[in-house]
């Protein structure tokens, strides 16, 4: 054993450098055109079309992100390179923000509620409802953006968060699905002995329920919070205006008003990187429930 | 779209519904905790899907009264070049996209299995993903640009001319998927990866006594046992990758000449740019459809190979 054991370590070594390198490369890829956007904030945009490939800019600059969070005077930043009519990025973030949570907390929550009577409740047609909500995951958004369009304009809800919300705000086919199979996997005993004890449903759901299920919530809400915050078709139709325009709609629109003769590549850098920025935060306080959390639950 | 990985439920003794023949008990209560996503499901889901079907067979720019056509817009659709453009274009973007997708986050899957548990790893390998596409898509411009890009000043100093990707007709398409296969494949390496943890170690260790060396092993024991996932990543891959977007929608706007209007942004220029909105639902409920027959012929091929594990 200890003869194939060394055998097999020997035979192993270079294969394993060599998988450690294209690992390493793989991340390098992976993670490189990050360093260079932040790299490319902070440099003018004059260096940038001078061929200066330098990982460390040669003359470091903060002016693009005054630029974007509205600190520049028009010249100064018309002087950096950008077109003067600048990214009111707080207003966005706002934006972006309230619609995230928003979307999070009724998701999640009318969600859990629509799970739970799935999985513990009984009532006619539960299963057939059931099913008929998980065909809800095969239809394209673009075959339900056309008439939802049609319906949030009929309502007088354009360019309002209401109109913003709405598709989202009441519920997932796939969160009733992720939340309905871990409420199956709680044993019924626990209910049937509070249930013994007097408590009603609600009263099941709210004090046992929901407090044992707190880790498979948390995940659903970082998983809804990143695809809330990545959503671009439905928030560019409806929520064009400045006042309930998302930071995604809010960079789309600094990119295309760039001239594209010499495009303000360190403003959009600047923006960019500020966009990033929530992710990274969620990515540190949730990183390993979330990594695992792939591995537990694939989404697209 | 939804798939379940790994990770074994608590085993239940009843199926649900069936438990120990107690009175069928509390409607009142369970339509109170269904009434927002009823609403929900009905008003956002079930009503335009509906509806999508009847535009479809309407004429209306959104501003008059819809008025009902039968099928001309169907007919209309299919003698449509720019449709079979889109929809080849699309083709186009699937395979590549997929194909390296796939390639690749397999590769990640297996060196991260065989070589590291790490979380750090994992979460630095996931990051693309996390990043909206629209901010991938304005630092990819950037990094592909032809004067100024990154990737340009590389394949420089290698020795190479300098790229449009982006600008050029006849890249164009394959930019947008290979920078979505950027994005995707972290994501796609944790779903594999996440799938190899349920296979027994001890058959790799048992092989590498036999004296198999890493591909065979891979081709041997890791890609048959991991068959099912497999399948099941690739349905939901697919059908994600028909619905591009938002790159096309921030970078190329379908160009240039037309080289990358992929059947989204074809359906989402009828509806909002020209205002057929009778024509894009059309074409939205041939998606629609296509995407159906997609998936039950993948989800056939899943049934077919679900033996090999268990």
């Amino acid at each position: 054993m200890a003869h194939h054991t060394s055998g097999a370590r020997r035979r192993f070594r270079p294969g394993r450098i060599l998988a450690w390198t294209a690992l390493a490369l793989l991340l390098l890829v992976t993670l490189y055109p990050f360093v260079w956007m932040l790299r490319t904030a902070f440099t003018g945009n004059r260096a940038i079309f001078n061929g200066d490939y330098s990982l460390i800019p040669a003359d470091p600059t903060l002016v693009n992100y005054s630029r974007v969070l509205g600190h520049a005077t028009a010249e100064e930043s018309i002087a950096a390179g950008g077109s003067g009519a600048e990214v009111d990025f707080w207003l966005y973030l706002r934006n972006s923000v309230i619609f995230t949570l928003a979307v999070v907390a009724g998701q999640v929550g009318f969600s859990a509620t629509a799970a739970y009577a799935f999985a513990r409740l009984r009532f006619r047609g539960r299963d057939t409802l059931f099913a008929v909500f998980l065909t809800g995951l095969m239809v394209p958004p673009i075959f339900t953006v056309l008439p939802n369009f049609a319906l949030v304009r009929d309502l007088g809800w354009l360019d309002t968060f209401p109109g913003l919300l709405a598709p989202y705000l009441l519920m997932t086919p796939f969160a009733i699905f992720f939340l309905r199979q871990f409420f199956l996997g709680i044993s019924p005993e626990i209910e049937d002995a509070a249930t013994i004890d007097g408590a009603g449903k609600i009263a099941v759901f709210w004090r046992i329920i929901l407090p044992m299920s707190t880790a498979p919530l948390a995940t659903l809400a970082v998983i809804t919070a990143v695809f809330s915050w990545n959503e671009y078709l439905w928030p560019q139709l409806v929520g064009k205006d400045e006042g309930v325009r998302l930071l995604n709609v809010a960079l789309g629109v600094f990119a295309q008003s760039s001239p594209t003769s010499s495009p303000d590549w360190a403003g959009l850098m600047a923006a960019a990187s500020l966009q990033v920025i929530p992710v990274l935060l969620l990515l540190i306080v949730f990183g390993r429930r979330l990594v695992n959390s792939i591995g537990f639950t694939g989404i697209k | 779209m939804t798939l379940t990985v790994g990770r074994p439920r608590p085993a239940r003794t009843a199926p649900p519904g069936a438990r120990r023949g107690k009175p069928a008990g509390d409607p009142v209560v369970a339509w109170l905790f269904l009434l927002p996503a009823l609403i929900g499901f009905t008003v956002f889901y079930l009503a335009p899907t509906l509806r999508g079907f009847w535009i479809s067979l309407t004429d209306w720019n959104l501003l008059s009264d819809p008025e009902f056509v039968g099928l001309d817009n169907y007919r209309a659709m299919l003698a449509d070049d720019k449709f079979w453009n889109a929809l080849r274009i699309t083709a186009e973007y699937v395979v590549i996209n997929i194909g390296t997708q796939t390639v690749l986050a397999l590769a990640i899957a297996v060196l991260m299995d065989r070589l590291t548990r790490s979380v750090l790893v994992r979460a630095a390998i996931v990051v693309p993903w996390l990043v909206p596409n629209v901010t991938v898509a304005i630092v990819t411009l950037f990094m592909l640009d032809h004067n100024v890009g990154f990737v340009n000043h590389i394949l420089q100093v290698l020795g190479f001319e300098p790229q449009s990707f982006y600008g050029d007709s006849d890249q164009a398409i394959a930019t947008i998927a290979l920078v979505n296969t950027w994005r995707n494949m972290g994501y796609t390496a944790l779903l594999f990866f996440a799938g190899m943890q349920m296979i027994p170690r001890n058959l790799y260790e048992a092989a590498a006594v036999d004296g198999a060396g890493e591909w065979t092993l891979f081709r041997r024991i890791t890609l048959p046992l991991l068959r099912p996932v497999t399948v099941l990543v690739l349905v939901v891959s697919i059908i994600g990758s028909f619905q591009i977007f938002d790159t096309v929608a921030v970078t190329t706007k379908g160009g240039p000449a037309d080289a990358t209007r992929v059947i989204y942004y074809y359906i989402y220029q009828k509806a909002f740019n020209e205002f057929h909105m009778g024509y894009a639902a059309a074409m939205a409920a041939t998606l629609f459809v296509l995407l159906i027959v997609l998936t039950a012929t993948q989800m056939r091929m899943l049934r077919a190979s679900s033996s090999d594990l268990r």
